[in-house]
Protein backbone atom coordinates (compact mmCIF):
# COMPACT_ATOMS: atom_id res chain seq x y z
CA UNK A 1 0.00 0.00 0.00
CA UNK A 2 1.73 3.29 -1.03
CA UNK A 3 -0.59 5.74 0.22
CA UNK A 4 -0.07 7.20 4.16
CA UNK A 5 -3.67 6.22 5.98
CA UNK A 6 -6.62 7.65 5.71
CA UNK A 7 -10.42 7.25 7.03
CA UNK A 8 -12.80 7.31 4.28
CA UNK A 9 -16.48 8.47 4.24
CA UNK A 10 -19.06 8.57 1.71
CA UNK A 11 -21.70 11.16 2.67
CA UNK A 12 -25.37 10.86 1.53
CA UNK A 13 -25.43 14.64 0.47
CA UNK A 14 -23.61 17.94 -0.78
CA UNK A 15 -24.91 19.26 2.17
CA UNK A 16 -23.70 16.74 4.35
CA UNK A 17 -20.28 16.68 2.44
CA UNK A 18 -20.00 20.16 2.65
CA UNK A 19 -20.30 20.04 6.58
CA UNK A 20 -17.68 17.42 6.60
CA UNK A 21 -15.18 19.52 4.65
CA UNK A 22 -15.52 22.28 6.93
CA UNK A 23 -15.57 20.89 10.42
CA UNK A 24 -11.89 18.57 9.35
CA UNK A 25 -9.28 20.95 7.36
CA UNK A 26 -7.21 17.65 7.24
CA UNK A 27 -10.44 16.31 4.61
CA UNK A 28 -10.16 16.34 1.24
CA UNK A 29 -12.83 15.50 -1.68
CA UNK A 30 -12.47 12.55 -3.87
CA UNK A 31 -14.20 12.46 -7.13
CA UNK A 32 -12.82 10.44 -9.84
CA UNK A 33 -9.44 9.80 -8.31
CA UNK A 34 -7.79 10.20 -11.46
CA UNK A 35 -5.34 12.51 -10.04
CA UNK A 36 -6.16 12.67 -6.32
CA UNK A 37 -4.64 8.45 -5.99
CA UNK A 38 -1.40 8.70 -7.80
CA UNK A 39 -0.92 12.07 -5.86
CA UNK A 40 -1.62 10.26 -2.54
CA UNK A 41 0.13 6.93 -3.91
CA UNK A 42 3.12 9.27 -4.63
CA UNK A 43 2.73 10.98 -1.36
CA UNK A 44 2.78 14.27 -3.06
CA UNK A 45 -0.53 14.39 -1.48
CA UNK A 46 -1.99 13.44 1.75
CA UNK A 47 -5.37 13.53 3.49
CA UNK A 48 -6.62 12.27 7.08
CA UNK A 49 -10.19 11.97 5.37
CA UNK A 50 -11.20 10.96 2.04
CA UNK A 51 -15.11 12.05 0.93
CA UNK A 52 -16.40 10.29 -1.90
CA UNK A 53 -18.19 12.45 -3.71
CA UNK A 54 -18.47 10.58 -6.78
CA UNK A 55 -22.04 8.78 -6.26
CA UNK A 56 -23.83 11.83 -5.51
CA UNK A 57 -27.17 11.67 -7.56
CA UNK A 58 -27.66 15.34 -7.51
CA UNK A 59 -24.05 16.37 -8.77
CA UNK A 60 -24.47 14.21 -11.70
CA UNK A 61 -25.81 15.25 -15.13
CA UNK A 62 -25.67 17.19 -18.16
CA UNK A 63 -28.91 19.50 -18.85
CA UNK A 64 -29.76 22.91 -20.91
CA UNK A 65 -30.67 25.90 -18.95
CA UNK A 66 -31.68 28.54 -21.53
CA UNK A 67 -28.63 29.50 -22.31
CA UNK A 68 -26.14 27.69 -20.53
CA UNK A 69 -24.93 23.84 -20.86
CA UNK A 70 -25.06 22.91 -17.22
CA UNK A 71 -22.50 19.73 -16.32
CA UNK A 72 -23.23 18.67 -12.44
CA UNK A 73 -19.93 18.23 -10.94
CA UNK A 74 -19.26 14.44 -10.48
CA UNK A 75 -20.12 13.69 -14.42
CA UNK A 76 -17.88 11.43 -15.88
CA UNK A 77 -15.54 12.93 -18.57
CA UNK A 78 -17.09 9.80 -20.93
CA UNK A 79 -20.40 11.07 -20.56
CA UNK A 80 -20.02 14.56 -21.64
CA UNK A 81 -17.56 12.98 -24.67
CA UNK A 82 -20.99 10.86 -25.99
CA UNK A 83 -23.34 13.39 -24.92
CA UNK A 84 -25.37 14.66 -27.90
CA UNK A 85 -26.48 17.40 -25.75
CA UNK A 86 -23.30 18.71 -25.34
CA UNK A 87 -22.16 18.26 -28.95
CA UNK A 88 -25.26 19.97 -30.11
CA UNK A 89 -24.65 23.16 -27.55
CA UNK A 90 -20.78 23.39 -26.66
CA UNK A 91 -19.21 21.69 -29.71
CA UNK A 92 -16.08 23.34 -28.26
CA UNK A 93 -16.01 21.01 -25.15
CA UNK A 94 -16.95 18.43 -27.19
CA UNK A 95 -14.34 18.73 -29.53
CA UNK A 96 -11.54 18.98 -26.64
CA UNK A 97 -13.15 16.16 -24.53
CA UNK A 98 -11.30 13.20 -26.53
CA UNK A 99 -7.79 14.89 -25.56
CA UNK A 100 -8.47 14.46 -22.06
CA UNK A 101 -6.32 11.70 -20.82
CA UNK A 102 -6.96 8.02 -21.89
CA UNK A 103 -10.42 6.42 -22.46
CA UNK A 104 -9.67 4.67 -18.84
CA UNK A 105 -8.85 7.81 -17.06
CA UNK A 106 -12.30 9.73 -19.46
CA UNK A 107 -14.33 6.26 -17.83
CA UNK A 108 -13.89 7.38 -13.87
CA UNK A 109 -12.16 11.24 -14.09
CA UNK A 110 -14.73 13.68 -13.97
CA UNK A 111 -15.70 17.51 -15.18
CA UNK A 112 -15.57 18.97 -11.27
CA UNK A 113 -12.44 16.74 -10.83
CA UNK A 114 -10.51 18.53 -13.55
CA UNK A 115 -11.61 21.66 -12.92
CA UNK A 116 -11.20 21.98 -9.00
CA UNK A 117 -7.51 20.36 -9.89
CA UNK A 118 -6.41 23.33 -12.24
CA UNK A 119 -4.14 21.79 -14.02
CA UNK A 120 -2.12 24.11 -16.19
CA UNK A 121 -2.39 21.88 -19.09
CA UNK A 122 -6.18 20.69 -18.62
CA UNK A 123 -8.19 20.92 -21.37
CA UNK A 124 -11.85 21.01 -19.40
CA UNK A 125 -10.48 24.31 -17.85
CA UNK A 126 -9.22 25.74 -20.72
CA UNK A 127 -12.54 25.44 -22.77
CA UNK A 128 -13.88 27.03 -19.25
CA UNK A 129 -11.75 29.91 -19.58
CA UNK A 130 -12.16 30.50 -22.78
CA UNK A 131 -16.09 30.55 -23.46
CA UNK A 132 -16.49 31.95 -19.87
CA UNK A 133 -18.00 29.63 -18.20
CA UNK A 134 -19.31 30.05 -14.43
CA UNK A 135 -18.30 27.80 -11.54
CA UNK A 136 -20.67 26.90 -9.21
CA UNK A 137 -19.40 26.41 -5.62
CA UNK A 138 -21.61 24.87 -2.72
CA UNK A 139 -20.55 25.48 1.04
CA UNK A 140 -22.02 25.69 4.38
CA UNK A 141 -23.30 28.93 3.73
CA UNK A 142 -25.01 28.29 0.24
CA UNK A 143 -24.34 28.05 -2.97
CA UNK A 144 -22.27 30.87 -5.15
CA UNK A 145 -20.87 30.78 -8.45
CA UNK A 146 -17.81 32.82 -9.81
CA UNK A 147 -16.13 33.10 -13.68
CA UNK A 148 -13.57 30.68 -14.35
CA UNK A 149 -11.27 33.42 -15.36
CA UNK A 150 -11.56 34.16 -11.39
CA UNK A 151 -11.79 30.68 -10.05
CA UNK A 152 -8.38 29.64 -12.13
CA UNK A 153 -5.56 31.38 -9.97
CA UNK A 154 -2.19 29.21 -11.00
CA UNK A 155 -1.00 25.37 -11.06
CA UNK A 156 -2.97 23.26 -8.95
CA UNK A 157 -4.31 26.81 -7.56
CA UNK A 158 -7.82 27.47 -7.53
CA UNK A 159 -10.40 30.18 -5.28
CA UNK A 160 -11.66 27.04 -3.52
CA UNK A 161 -11.83 27.84 0.15
CA UNK A 162 -11.70 24.99 2.87
CA UNK A 163 -15.37 23.94 3.17
CA UNK A 164 -16.10 24.25 -0.62
CA UNK A 165 -17.24 22.28 -3.00
CA UNK A 166 -17.06 22.36 -7.02
CA UNK A 167 -20.99 21.12 -7.73
CA UNK A 168 -21.07 22.23 -11.20
CA UNK A 169 -19.79 24.07 -14.10
CA UNK A 170 -21.94 26.49 -16.64
CA UNK A 171 -20.84 26.95 -20.19
CA UNK A 172 -22.73 29.81 -21.98
CA UNK A 173 -24.07 28.36 -25.07
CA UNK A 174 -24.06 30.85 -28.21
CA UNK A 175 -26.93 30.89 -30.14
CA UNK A 176 -25.67 32.56 -33.21
CA UNK A 177 -26.73 31.23 -36.36
CA UNK A 178 -23.21 30.22 -38.01
CA UNK A 179 -20.90 29.39 -35.14
CA UNK A 180 -17.85 27.47 -35.82
CA UNK A 181 -15.35 25.83 -33.24
CA UNK A 182 -11.47 24.05 -33.57
CA UNK A 183 -9.24 22.49 -30.89
CA UNK A 184 -5.85 21.92 -31.60
CA UNK A 185 -2.99 20.62 -29.09
CA UNK A 186 0.95 19.41 -28.95
CA UNK A 187 1.38 16.97 -26.42
CA UNK A 188 4.32 13.81 -26.35
CA UNK A 189 1.73 11.45 -27.31
CA UNK A 190 -2.01 12.19 -27.91
CA UNK A 191 -3.67 12.11 -24.75
CA UNK A 192 -0.76 13.39 -22.45
CA UNK A 193 -0.67 16.60 -21.12
CA UNK A 194 -0.75 19.49 -23.42
CA UNK A 195 2.73 21.74 -24.12
CA UNK A 196 0.12 23.82 -25.85
CA UNK A 197 -3.73 23.63 -26.46
CA UNK A 198 -5.11 26.22 -28.04
CA UNK A 199 -9.27 26.04 -28.22
CA UNK A 200 -11.25 28.75 -30.63
CA UNK A 201 -15.52 29.69 -31.17
CA UNK A 202 -16.11 32.33 -34.11
CA UNK A 203 -19.74 33.59 -34.86
CA UNK A 204 -20.05 34.91 -38.54
CA UNK A 205 -22.48 37.34 -39.61
CA UNK A 206 -24.25 36.03 -43.31
CA UNK A 207 -21.34 38.26 -45.13
CA UNK A 208 -18.95 36.42 -43.75
CA UNK A 209 -18.16 39.22 -41.03
CA UNK A 210 -16.61 38.07 -37.42
CA UNK A 211 -19.33 39.11 -34.73
CA UNK A 212 -17.79 37.51 -31.43
CA UNK A 213 -14.59 35.72 -31.55
CA UNK A 214 -12.89 33.48 -28.54
CA UNK A 215 -9.32 31.80 -28.64
CA UNK A 216 -8.19 30.24 -25.08
CA UNK A 217 -4.57 29.14 -24.78
CA UNK A 218 -3.14 26.44 -22.39
CA UNK A 219 -0.65 24.79 -21.40
CA UNK A 220 1.77 27.92 -22.17
CA UNK A 221 2.26 29.74 -18.31
CA UNK A 222 0.61 29.01 -14.62
CA UNK A 223 -3.01 28.61 -16.31
CA UNK A 224 -5.30 28.98 -18.95
CA UNK A 225 -5.71 32.25 -20.63
CA UNK A 226 -8.48 33.75 -23.24
CA UNK A 227 -6.84 35.89 -25.39
CA UNK A 228 -8.29 39.40 -26.67
CA UNK A 229 -9.46 39.27 -30.00
CA UNK A 230 -11.50 42.85 -29.90
CA UNK A 231 -9.23 43.93 -33.36
CA UNK A 232 -11.18 40.96 -35.33
CA UNK A 233 -14.96 42.00 -34.83
CA UNK A 234 -16.32 43.37 -37.73
CA UNK A 235 -13.93 41.82 -39.76
CA UNK A 236 -13.84 39.26 -42.60
CA UNK A 237 -10.23 37.93 -41.48
CA UNK A 238 -7.57 36.46 -43.73
CA UNK A 239 -4.79 34.09 -42.46
CA UNK A 240 -2.46 37.23 -42.36
CA UNK A 241 -4.93 39.50 -40.32
CA UNK A 242 -5.00 36.27 -38.21
CA UNK A 243 -1.34 36.15 -37.53
CA UNK A 244 -1.22 39.68 -36.16
CA UNK A 245 -3.94 39.94 -33.89
CA UNK A 246 -2.98 36.46 -32.53
CA UNK A 247 0.68 37.58 -32.52
CA UNK A 248 -0.25 40.84 -30.91
CA UNK A 249 -2.71 39.18 -28.07
CA UNK A 250 0.17 36.66 -27.60
CA UNK A 251 2.66 38.97 -25.67
CA UNK A 252 0.25 38.34 -22.54
CA UNK A 253 1.51 34.93 -22.24
CA UNK A 254 3.87 34.16 -19.48
CA UNK A 255 5.32 31.02 -20.93
CA UNK A 256 7.54 28.54 -18.69
CA UNK A 257 10.03 26.26 -20.05
CA UNK A 258 10.74 22.43 -18.22
CA UNK A 259 12.00 18.88 -19.27
CA UNK A 260 10.09 18.95 -22.70
CA UNK A 261 10.02 22.18 -24.21
CA UNK A 262 11.58 25.76 -23.63
CA UNK A 263 9.40 28.75 -23.36
CA UNK A 264 10.13 30.28 -26.58
CA UNK A 265 8.72 26.56 -27.93
CA UNK A 266 5.42 27.15 -26.41
CA UNK A 267 5.26 31.14 -27.39
CA UNK A 268 5.72 29.34 -31.45
CA UNK A 269 3.80 26.86 -30.83
CA UNK A 270 0.69 29.04 -29.43
CA UNK A 271 0.46 31.65 -31.97
CA UNK A 272 0.53 29.19 -34.51
CA UNK A 273 -2.22 26.88 -33.18
CA UNK A 274 -4.09 29.95 -31.95
CA UNK A 275 -3.95 30.77 -35.74
CA UNK A 276 -4.84 27.52 -36.82
CA UNK A 277 -8.12 26.90 -34.48
CA UNK A 278 -9.11 30.28 -35.52
CA UNK A 279 -8.84 29.39 -39.28
CA UNK A 280 -10.70 25.80 -38.55
CA UNK A 281 -12.98 27.77 -36.33
CA UNK A 282 -14.20 30.10 -39.26
CA UNK A 283 -14.54 27.57 -41.69
CA UNK A 284 -16.51 25.58 -39.50
CA UNK A 285 -18.74 28.72 -38.95
CA UNK A 286 -19.04 28.83 -42.89
CA UNK A 287 -19.81 24.87 -43.60
CA UNK A 288 -22.32 25.26 -40.36
CA UNK A 289 -24.64 28.35 -42.32
CA UNK A 290 -24.58 26.15 -45.20
CA UNK A 291 -26.07 23.44 -43.50
CA UNK A 292 -28.82 25.09 -41.92
CA UNK A 293 -29.92 26.62 -44.92
CA UNK A 294 -29.63 23.36 -46.37
CA UNK A 295 -32.26 22.39 -43.05
CA UNK A 296 -34.48 25.57 -44.36
CA UNK A 297 -34.78 25.11 -47.91
CA UNK A 298 -35.17 20.89 -48.11
CA UNK B 1 -13.17 -1.49 6.44
CA UNK B 2 -15.76 -4.04 4.84
CA UNK B 3 -16.19 -3.89 1.36
CA UNK B 4 -18.65 -6.37 -1.15
CA UNK B 5 -16.62 -6.51 -4.73
CA UNK B 6 -19.03 -7.95 -7.10
CA UNK B 7 -15.89 -9.47 -9.45
CA UNK B 8 -16.61 -12.25 -12.29
CA UNK B 9 -20.21 -12.73 -11.20
CA UNK B 10 -19.37 -13.49 -7.92
CA UNK B 11 -19.56 -11.43 -4.42
CA UNK B 12 -17.20 -11.23 -2.23
CA UNK B 13 -16.47 -9.52 1.12
CA UNK B 14 -13.26 -8.09 1.91
CA UNK B 15 -12.17 -6.51 4.83
CA UNK B 16 -9.13 -3.56 3.59
CA UNK B 17 -7.54 -0.60 5.01
CA UNK B 18 -9.20 2.25 2.54
CA UNK B 19 -5.94 2.94 1.61
CA UNK B 20 -5.86 -0.35 0.18
CA UNK B 21 -6.28 0.03 -4.15
CA UNK B 22 -8.26 -2.09 -6.46
CA UNK B 23 -5.66 -3.71 -8.01
CA UNK B 24 -4.03 -5.04 -4.44
CA UNK B 25 -7.40 -5.95 -3.15
CA UNK B 26 -8.41 -8.41 -6.20
CA UNK B 27 -4.57 -9.81 -6.16
CA UNK B 28 -3.71 -10.10 -2.79
CA UNK B 29 -7.63 -10.69 -0.83
CA UNK B 30 -9.53 -12.24 -3.88
CA UNK B 31 -5.96 -14.08 -5.15
CA UNK B 32 -6.90 -12.90 -8.65
CA UNK B 33 -3.21 -12.37 -10.11
CA UNK B 34 -4.12 -11.42 -13.71
CA UNK B 35 -4.35 -8.33 -13.18
CA UNK B 36 -0.90 -6.76 -13.15
CA UNK B 37 0.40 -3.90 -11.20
CA UNK B 38 2.52 -2.16 -13.59
CA UNK B 39 3.43 1.80 -12.80
CA UNK B 40 0.92 1.96 -9.74
CA UNK B 41 0.42 5.65 -10.48
CA UNK B 42 -2.17 5.12 -13.65
CA UNK B 43 0.30 5.15 -16.79
CA UNK B 44 0.59 2.16 -17.91
CA UNK B 45 -2.69 0.22 -18.27
CA UNK B 46 -1.39 -3.23 -16.67
CA UNK B 47 -3.70 -3.03 -13.82
CA UNK B 48 -7.22 -2.50 -16.43
CA UNK B 49 -10.39 -4.03 -15.03
CA UNK B 50 -14.17 -3.55 -16.54
CA UNK B 51 -16.29 -1.53 -13.66
CA UNK B 52 -19.23 -2.01 -14.97
CA UNK B 53 -18.20 -3.24 -18.31
CA UNK B 54 -16.11 -0.12 -19.28
CA UNK B 55 -12.36 0.30 -19.28
CA UNK B 56 -11.16 1.93 -15.58
CA UNK B 57 -7.51 1.41 -14.19
CA UNK B 58 -7.63 -0.67 -10.58
CA UNK B 59 -4.45 0.98 -9.52
CA UNK B 60 -6.55 4.69 -9.26
CA UNK B 61 -9.11 3.29 -7.58
CA UNK B 62 -9.27 2.36 -3.71
CA UNK B 63 -11.32 -0.98 -3.13
CA UNK B 64 -13.41 1.08 -0.75
CA UNK B 65 -14.63 3.09 -4.09
CA UNK B 66 -15.89 -0.08 -5.42
CA UNK B 67 -17.91 -1.39 -3.23
CA UNK B 68 -21.11 -2.73 -5.12
CA UNK B 69 -19.94 -2.49 -7.97
CA UNK B 70 -20.09 -5.06 -11.10
CA UNK B 71 -15.86 -6.06 -12.11
CA UNK B 72 -14.69 -8.15 -14.40
CA UNK B 73 -11.33 -9.28 -14.49
CA UNK B 74 -9.22 -11.16 -16.98
CA UNK B 75 -10.05 -14.54 -15.40
CA UNK B 76 -13.76 -13.60 -16.19
CA UNK B 77 -13.85 -13.23 -20.03
CA UNK B 78 -13.15 -17.09 -20.62
CA UNK B 79 -16.41 -19.05 -21.06
CA UNK B 80 -15.58 -21.77 -19.03
CA UNK B 81 -12.50 -23.58 -17.35
CA UNK B 82 -9.67 -24.09 -19.46
CA UNK B 83 -11.52 -22.24 -22.48
CA UNK B 84 -11.01 -18.76 -24.37
CA UNK B 85 -12.93 -15.88 -25.07
CA UNK B 86 -12.90 -15.15 -28.59
CA UNK B 87 -10.74 -11.98 -27.90
CA UNK B 88 -8.43 -14.35 -26.01
CA UNK B 89 -7.96 -16.42 -28.95
CA UNK B 90 -7.65 -14.06 -31.68
CA UNK B 91 -4.40 -12.32 -29.31
CA UNK B 92 -2.68 -16.26 -29.47
CA UNK B 93 -3.26 -16.31 -33.37
CA UNK B 94 -1.77 -12.95 -34.29
CA UNK B 95 0.55 -12.96 -31.86
CA UNK B 96 -0.63 -10.29 -30.03
CA UNK B 97 1.58 -11.31 -26.99
CA UNK B 98 5.11 -12.12 -25.88
CA UNK B 99 5.71 -11.35 -22.17
CA UNK B 100 2.48 -11.35 -21.02
CA UNK B 101 2.51 -8.25 -18.86
CA UNK B 102 0.16 -5.94 -20.75
CA UNK B 103 -2.23 -8.33 -22.04
CA UNK B 104 -4.72 -8.60 -19.58
CA UNK B 105 -5.32 -4.41 -19.98
CA UNK B 106 -5.37 -5.08 -23.56
CA UNK B 107 -7.60 -7.62 -23.75
CA UNK B 108 -9.94 -6.38 -21.14
CA UNK B 109 -9.76 -2.85 -23.10
CA UNK B 110 -10.40 -4.79 -26.98
CA UNK B 111 -13.60 -6.79 -25.37
CA UNK B 112 -15.18 -3.24 -23.76
CA UNK B 113 -14.48 -1.59 -27.36
CA UNK B 114 -15.86 -4.69 -29.41
CA UNK B 115 -19.08 -4.76 -27.25
CA UNK B 116 -20.18 -0.96 -27.91
CA UNK B 117 -18.19 -1.36 -31.55
CA UNK B 118 -18.86 -3.89 -33.22
CA UNK B 119 -16.97 -2.62 -36.02
CA UNK B 120 -13.95 -0.55 -35.22
CA UNK B 121 -11.41 1.33 -37.63
CA UNK B 122 -8.01 0.99 -36.97
CA UNK B 123 -8.39 4.27 -35.50
CA UNK B 124 -11.11 3.59 -33.22
CA UNK B 125 -8.41 0.51 -31.73
CA UNK B 126 -5.58 2.45 -31.37
CA UNK B 127 -7.13 5.26 -29.39
CA UNK B 128 -8.93 2.33 -27.48
CA UNK B 129 -5.52 1.24 -26.26
CA UNK B 130 -3.82 3.98 -25.76
CA UNK B 131 -3.49 3.99 -22.49
CA UNK B 132 -1.77 0.64 -22.80
CA UNK B 133 1.75 0.73 -22.96
CA UNK B 134 3.34 -2.55 -24.29
CA UNK B 135 7.28 -2.51 -23.98
CA UNK B 136 7.16 -5.81 -26.44
CA UNK B 137 5.09 -6.32 -29.35
CA UNK B 138 5.58 -2.95 -30.93
CA UNK B 139 1.07 -3.01 -31.18
CA UNK B 140 0.88 -3.88 -34.62
CA UNK B 141 -0.34 -7.45 -33.20
CA UNK B 142 -1.85 -6.20 -31.40
CA UNK B 143 -3.88 -3.81 -33.11
CA UNK B 144 -4.60 -6.70 -35.17
CA UNK B 145 -5.63 -9.05 -32.42
CA UNK B 146 -8.78 -6.95 -32.20
CA UNK B 147 -9.50 -6.06 -35.65
CA UNK B 148 -9.53 -10.08 -36.15
CA UNK B 149 -11.67 -10.52 -32.89
CA UNK B 150 -14.20 -8.44 -33.90
CA UNK B 151 -14.45 -10.04 -37.34
CA UNK B 152 -15.17 -13.20 -35.62
CA UNK B 153 -17.65 -12.21 -33.34
CA UNK B 154 -19.30 -10.10 -36.10
CA UNK B 155 -19.65 -13.17 -38.33
CA UNK B 156 -20.58 -15.20 -35.32
CA UNK B 157 -23.47 -12.91 -34.16
CA UNK B 158 -24.81 -12.77 -38.20
CA UNK B 159 -27.88 -14.37 -39.02
CA UNK B 160 -27.49 -17.53 -41.34
CA UNK B 161 -28.90 -17.29 -44.21
CA UNK B 162 -28.90 -14.82 -47.00
CA UNK B 163 -32.56 -13.18 -46.99
CA UNK B 164 -32.57 -11.12 -44.46
CA UNK B 165 -34.78 -11.02 -41.39
CA UNK B 166 -38.74 -10.37 -42.21
CA UNK B 167 -41.08 -10.29 -38.90
CA UNK B 168 -44.05 -11.63 -40.76
CA UNK B 169 -42.39 -15.27 -42.02
CA UNK B 170 -41.98 -18.10 -40.04
CA UNK B 171 -38.95 -17.67 -37.24
CA UNK B 172 -36.84 -20.55 -39.03
CA UNK B 173 -34.95 -19.31 -42.29
CA UNK B 174 -35.13 -22.82 -44.97
CA UNK B 175 -32.57 -21.57 -47.25
CA UNK B 176 -30.17 -21.10 -44.40
CA UNK B 177 -28.57 -24.75 -44.71
CA UNK B 178 -28.35 -24.36 -48.17
CA UNK B 179 -26.70 -20.60 -48.58
CA UNK B 180 -25.09 -20.21 -45.12
CA UNK B 181 -21.84 -18.32 -45.32
CA UNK B 182 -19.51 -20.58 -44.78
CA UNK B 183 -16.78 -17.28 -44.25
CA UNK B 184 -15.49 -17.02 -40.69
CA UNK B 185 -17.05 -19.76 -39.57
CA UNK B 186 -14.15 -21.72 -38.41
CA UNK B 187 -13.63 -25.33 -38.68
CA UNK B 188 -11.47 -27.33 -35.79
CA UNK B 189 -8.67 -27.89 -37.95
CA UNK B 190 -8.05 -24.64 -38.77
CA UNK B 191 -8.33 -23.11 -35.56
CA UNK B 192 -5.07 -24.44 -35.27
CA UNK B 193 -2.85 -22.62 -38.06
CA UNK B 194 -2.21 -19.56 -37.99
CA UNK B 195 -4.68 -16.78 -38.71
CA UNK B 196 -6.79 -19.18 -38.17
CA UNK B 197 -5.87 -20.11 -41.88
CA UNK B 198 -6.47 -16.68 -43.24
CA UNK B 199 -4.01 -15.85 -46.06
C1 LIG C 1 -2.44 8.78 -17.31
C2 LIG C 1 -3.24 10.03 -17.08
C3 LIG C 1 -3.30 10.99 -18.09
C4 LIG C 1 -4.06 12.15 -17.91
N1 LIG C 1 -4.08 13.07 -18.92
C5 LIG C 1 -4.83 14.19 -18.79
C6 LIG C 1 -4.90 15.16 -19.83
O1 LIG C 1 -4.31 15.00 -20.90
N2 LIG C 1 -5.67 16.27 -19.63
C7 LIG C 1 -6.35 16.47 -18.45
O2 LIG C 1 -7.02 17.49 -18.34
N3 LIG C 1 -6.30 15.58 -17.45
C8 LIG C 1 -5.56 14.44 -17.58
N4 LIG C 1 -5.50 13.55 -16.53
C9 LIG C 1 -6.21 13.87 -15.28
C10 LIG C 1 -7.68 13.60 -15.40
O3 LIG C 1 -7.86 12.27 -15.78
C11 LIG C 1 -8.46 13.74 -14.10
O4 LIG C 1 -9.72 13.18 -14.34
C12 LIG C 1 -8.76 15.09 -13.55
O5 LIG C 1 -7.64 15.92 -13.49
C13 LIG C 1 -9.28 15.01 -12.12
O6 LIG C 1 -10.58 14.55 -12.08
P1 LIG C 1 -11.03 13.47 -10.99
O7 LIG C 1 -12.50 13.45 -11.04
O8 LIG C 1 -10.33 12.21 -11.21
O9 LIG C 1 -10.59 14.18 -9.64
P2 LIG C 1 -9.85 13.62 -8.33
O10 LIG C 1 -8.55 12.98 -8.69
O11 LIG C 1 -10.79 12.85 -7.51
O12 LIG C 1 -9.56 15.01 -7.59
C14 LIG C 1 -8.59 15.94 -8.06
C15 LIG C 1 -8.50 17.12 -7.09
O13 LIG C 1 -9.68 17.91 -7.16
C16 LIG C 1 -10.36 17.93 -5.90
N5 LIG C 1 -11.79 17.83 -6.23
C17 LIG C 1 -12.37 16.87 -7.03
N6 LIG C 1 -13.67 17.13 -7.19
C18 LIG C 1 -13.94 18.26 -6.51
C19 LIG C 1 -15.13 19.05 -6.31
N7 LIG C 1 -16.29 18.71 -6.87
N8 LIG C 1 -15.03 20.16 -5.55
C20 LIG C 1 -13.85 20.53 -4.98
N9 LIG C 1 -12.70 19.83 -5.14
C21 LIG C 1 -12.73 18.71 -5.89
C22 LIG C 1 -9.79 16.79 -5.10
O14 LIG C 1 -9.82 17.05 -3.73
C23 LIG C 1 -8.37 16.70 -5.63
O15 LIG C 1 -7.57 17.63 -5.00
C24 LIG C 1 -4.76 12.37 -16.69
C25 LIG C 1 -4.71 11.40 -15.69
C26 LIG C 1 -3.98 10.23 -15.86
C27 LIG C 1 -3.93 9.22 -14.77
S1 LIG D 1 -0.49 -0.23 -12.81
FE1 LIG D 1 -2.32 0.86 -13.06
S2 LIG D 1 -1.91 2.06 -14.78
FE2 LIG D 1 0.02 1.17 -14.40
S1 LIG E 1 3.60 -8.28 -24.34
FE1 LIG E 1 5.17 -7.61 -23.05
S2 LIG E 1 4.44 -5.70 -22.45
FE2 LIG E 1 3.04 -6.22 -23.98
Amino acid sequence: MKPAPFEYVRPDSVAQACEMLAADEDARIIAGGQTLVPMLAMRLARAAKLIDIYRLPELNGIRVESDVLVIGATTRQVQVERSALAAQSTPLLAKALPWVGHPPTRNRGTVGGSVANADPSAEIPLVAVTLGAEIEITNPDGVTSMPADDFFIGPMLTSVMPGDCVTAVRFPIWRHARVGTAFHEVSARKSDFAFVAAAAQVALDDDGKCIAAALGIGGVGDRAVRLDLAKLLGETAGTAKLKDVVAEAATVLEPSSDLHVSATYRTRVAVTLGVRALEDAMTDARSSATQSNRGITQ
Amino acid sequence: MKVTLKVNGRVCSADVEPRKTLLDAIREDLALVGSHAGCEHGVCGACTVLLEGEPVRSCLMFAVQADGYEITTIEGLAPAPGELSVVQDAFCETHGLQCGYCTSGMILTGHALLQRTPEPTREEIVEAISGNICRCTGYGQIVEAIEFAGERLRKANAPRGSKGVDANQPHVDLSAETDAPQEGVLKAAQADTPHGGRP
